[in-house]
């Protein structure tokens, strides 16, 4: 009944580069697959587009102006100046100083610290009419060098605090703590601050005699003449609530020594507390000398500058809606990478020629990751700066941000979208249908960034949590925020300080998008095709 | 261990209530063309797929080259298969599609317009799949399955929607195919598309082998059976022949269909009976005629559109 069978034929081998491998093949394939769809490819540089158009609408929007009078207003911001490391910072005090030339010592014992804090209204320029007695956390009395009073200079400053204990601090984002215990008239305080060549370093004692050293630091290209004198400075505070009040620190210094060759005498100067100074200061800072007492009264702070003080933005902030727009237009091309071969029946051919179903998704994925980052990061390039103009044009302040959080944010716009892409393809080869992939799609991935914010409000417990635990989380890496522990402020979502880290953020998002993957891939092995 | 290209045996697959697969077992030998006809619903395409590895068995094993395809490197080199010829992305041009394909078994780009030379496609590869008629999909799909230079081809359903000259250019190319060497399986739910190319005929129904033959097996097992007899009384001479032990059914137009004895023998009953008749004709049957009466139990809908004369 059977026809006789012929030995069978062996195929033709056609290989001509060496083989590397099924899996470079079926990349290669996918690659073919997704460049050949025109629709695709106008709809991934649609969504570069849309995100460099929304940023700079957004931008756009910002407006920030000086007034003077009766809405008398000029585009423009108050003065915030940068520190030696290029970051924003705070720089307003009241300085009692003389100037040093060469190496010299200056000490001083600390015979009171006291502060009030502001209780009038917010909306008003503080004053001293409105105050209560206390203590802000990080009022700073004490000895300070620098080699210009211009505001962000370099420094390095020996203090007592309200209670943080002595510190040595130097260029506003550095601190050696010392003694801890408040500084009170029972147990009075010394403190000495030594120049050597460009070194220069931090004593305090409790007796006057025996000094322990705090800490030390070099303070490169310091010039021969120096200030060396006693500030006293005292920032807002948050401990009655997240609006801040400013407040004023007064210290008493007595038994100033100075040791060293000095120019001229000693001159009282408040450095930062003009209108022009972002900085919120109580009262106007004052110095009175009588016989060896030096009471100094001071407001503002040497540190690290934060958000909302300084009424600044970043590019990266107007970038966020941008990016929510792309992700939408690339969770519907990645879904559709896979649901149209469904719809089509083509997955029948894709699996036919790639029987390894794991080999198959994992190339789409790496084809889908690698143009949603490409897209992400070229969008990001032009978007920031486009919008870094436009808010610079607006006289919007915008916070310096480094070389590495720039290459943070753009990198990260990409990685945020390609770790998208990949879920939502994988959402895709689950649901099988477009519609229900792009709808869980934006559900999972983009709707957690609109309830945040917008709709449970920045403040509310529940939008910190969905930027801890959500796919959101990952927009941490556009936060270009600096944060310090040198100040006591709420770095809260409502302040724009994420409450997760950047890769942290990313890894909660990569977390997502590995379980869609991994169920993607056990249900495309598991069910007929 | 056999040497056939393809090798199925005892498949079983159940989709919820319905068993589409009940059994099925059959080979295709290399250098043979075999017809894969059924019914719709008949479990030829899911026979295809199990082969191909897009669908799991319940039971059975589906082998090609000797092998699970799944476990074949760079497949088509081996196999090559037209499953649905309307799978395509239609924004995606046929020469794009053919290309991917290509990419992915590692073939050189040549390759691509050879076999979009072969199948006479030149002139439309480098437009939209989606404006293409379902006959140059089957045209894509074929050059598609011809990529690898395969052994092994499997079609599912070629002919629909081909124009007839399309469906005598497949039936000459599956021919040639055969000639040098090939295993061809060709599906198709109609028996007079594969008469005179299929060497070997596998007629399925209900998810099982209702006959393996050669055509003429086929055709000579059905056409021995019937004679064609006119009597001026026909209800007569059926009870006649009934009685000698022959099947005999009176038909509308007033014949006699006479069954289980030959002609020789239906005239040496009717003429001591007394009985007038005036043709007795034994019947060479069609191999339509044979798949009727194959499957005319194995049909699973009866709605009579799909098994069309």
């Amino acid at each position: 009944m059977r026809v006789t069978s012929s030995p069978a034929r062996q195929p033709a081998n056609r290989t001509r580069r060496p083989a590397h491998g099924a899996a470079t093949a079926a990349l290669r394939a996918e690659w073919v697959k997704f460049r050949t769809v025109r629709g695709w490819l106008i709809g991934l540089v649609l969504a570069g587009l849309l995100c460099v158009g929304f940023t700079f609408v957004v931008a756009n929007g910002h407006h920030q102006g000086i007034c003077t009078g009766a809405g008398n207003c000029t585009a423009g911001h108050p003065f915030v100046p940068n520190g030696p490391g290029g970051e924003a910072v705070a720089d307003s005090y009241q300085y009692y100083t003389q100037p040093l030339i060469g190496d010299g010592t200056l000490t001083a014992r600390i015979g009171s610290l006291t502060g009030v804090i502001y209780t009038g209204p917010a909306n008003q320029a503080p004053s001293t009419a409105h105050t209560r007695a206390g203590l802000a956390g990080w009022a700073k009395v004490g000895i300070l060098l620098t080699p210009s009073t211009r505001q962000g200079s370099a420094y390095a400053a020996i203090c007592a605090t309200g209670s943080h204990g002595i510190q040595f601090q130097h260029n506003y984002t550095r601190d050696q703590p010392g003694r801890s215990g408040t500084q009170t008239s029972s147990s009075p305080r010394w403190l000495r601050l030594t120049r050597t060549a460009e070194t220069i370093t931090g004593y305090d004692s409790d007796n006057g005699t025996t000094w322990r050293q705090i800490g030390t630091t070099r303070l490169a290209g310091l010039p021969a003449t120096v200030d060396i004198g006693l500030f006293a400075t005292s920032p807002v505070t948050y401990q009655d609530g997240a609006t801040g009040a400013a407040t004023q620190a007064t210290a008493t210094f007595n038994d100033l020594t100075f040791t060293g060759r000095t120019a001229s005498g000693w001159t009282a100067r408040s450095i930062g507390m003009s209108p022009r100074d972002y900085y919120p200061t109580l009262g106007a800072g004052s110095t009175h000398r009588s016989g060896a007492n030096v009471t100094i009264t001071g407001s503002g702070d040497i540190a690290p500058a934060v958000a909302t003080l300084a009424g600044g933005s970043t590019a990266s902030e107007s970038l966020l809606f941008g990016i929510v727009v792309a992700l939408v237009v690339v969770i519907v091309i990645a879904t559709g990478f896979i649901t149209g071969e469904y719809r089509r029946g083509l997955i029948r051919t894709t699996l036919a020629a790639t029987p390894q179903r794991g080999v198959v998704l994992a190339a789409k994925a790496l084809v889908i990751a690698a143009v949603a980052f490409t897209v992400g990061v070229v969008a990001t390039a032009l978007a920031i700066p486009l919008g870094h103009h436009a808010l610079t044009t607006n006289g919007n302040y915008i916070f310096p941000t480094s070389t590495t959080t720039q290459v943070r944010v753009t990198v990260g716009a990409g990685l945020v979208l390609a770790l998208t892409a990949v879920g939502a393809l994988a959402l895709g080869a689950i649901l099988r249908r477009a519609a229900g992939a792009v709808t869980a799609g934006i559900i999972v991935y983009v709707l957690p960034n609109l309830l945040g914010p917008g709709v449970l409000g920045p403040g509310a417990p529940a939008a910190t949590w969905l930027y801890r635990a959500s796919p959101a989380a990952a927009f941490s890496v556009f936060g270009a925020l600096p944060r310090s522990a040198l100040v006591s402020y709420p770095f809260t979502l409502a302040n724009g300080y994420y409450p997760i880290g950047s890769w942290a953020g990313l890894a909660v998002l990569a977390a997502y998008t590995a379980a869609a993957l991994a169920l993607a891939t056990y249900l495309l092995h598991r069910r007929d095709a | 261990m056999n040497d056939a290209s393809i090798e199925v045996s005892g498949l079983r697959k159940r989709f919820g209530p319905t068993q589409a697969l009940d059994g099925m077992t059959f080979s295709v030998a290399a250098g043979t063309v075999t017809g894969f006809v059924g019914p719709n619903g008949a479990g030829k395409s899911t026979t295809i797929r199990v082969l191909l590895g897009l669908d799991y068995q319940d039971e059975g094993h589906a082998l090609v080259c000797g092998q699970r395809y799944a476990a074949l490197k760079y497949p088509l080199r081996r196999v090559g298969a037209l499953v649905e010829a309307a799978a395509l992305q239609p924004s995606r041009t046929g020469r794009n599609h053919l290309l991917w394909l290509a990419r992915s078994q590692r073939l050189p780009t040549d390759r691509v317009k050879e076999v979009i030379d072969l199948v006479g496609l030149d002139s439309a590869a480098r437009r939209r799949a989606g404006g293409y008629s379902l006959g140059m999909r089957q045209r894509l799909g074929i050059a598609a399955a011809m990529l690898g230079d395969p052994e092994v081809l499997i079609l599912d359903e070629p002919f629909n929607g081909m124009d007839p000259e399309g469906i005598i250019w497949i039936r000459g190319f599956l021919r040639s195919l055969a000639a040098r060497g090939r295993a061809v399986l060709v599906s198709s739910h109609l028996m007079g598309e594969l008469q005179g190319i299929a060497d070997q005929v596998v007629v399925v129904g209900r998810g099982r082998v209702l006959a393996d033959a050669t055509v003429d097996e086929l055709v000579a097992r059905a056409g021995s059976d019937r004679v064609l007899l006119r009597s001026p009384t026909p209800s007569e001479a059926a009870a006649v022949l009934q009685r000698a032990g022959a099947r005999a059914t009176v038909t509308d137009r007033g014949t006699v269909i006479v069954g289980g004895i030959t002609a020789q023998r239906v005239v040496e009953v009717l003429s001591p009976a007394g009985v007038a008749f005036s043709e007795v004709t034994a019947q060479r049957a069609s191999l339509e005629d044979v798949y009727l009466q194959l499957t005319g139990g194995a049909t699973q809908y009866r709605a009579g559109t799909q098994v069309q004369p």
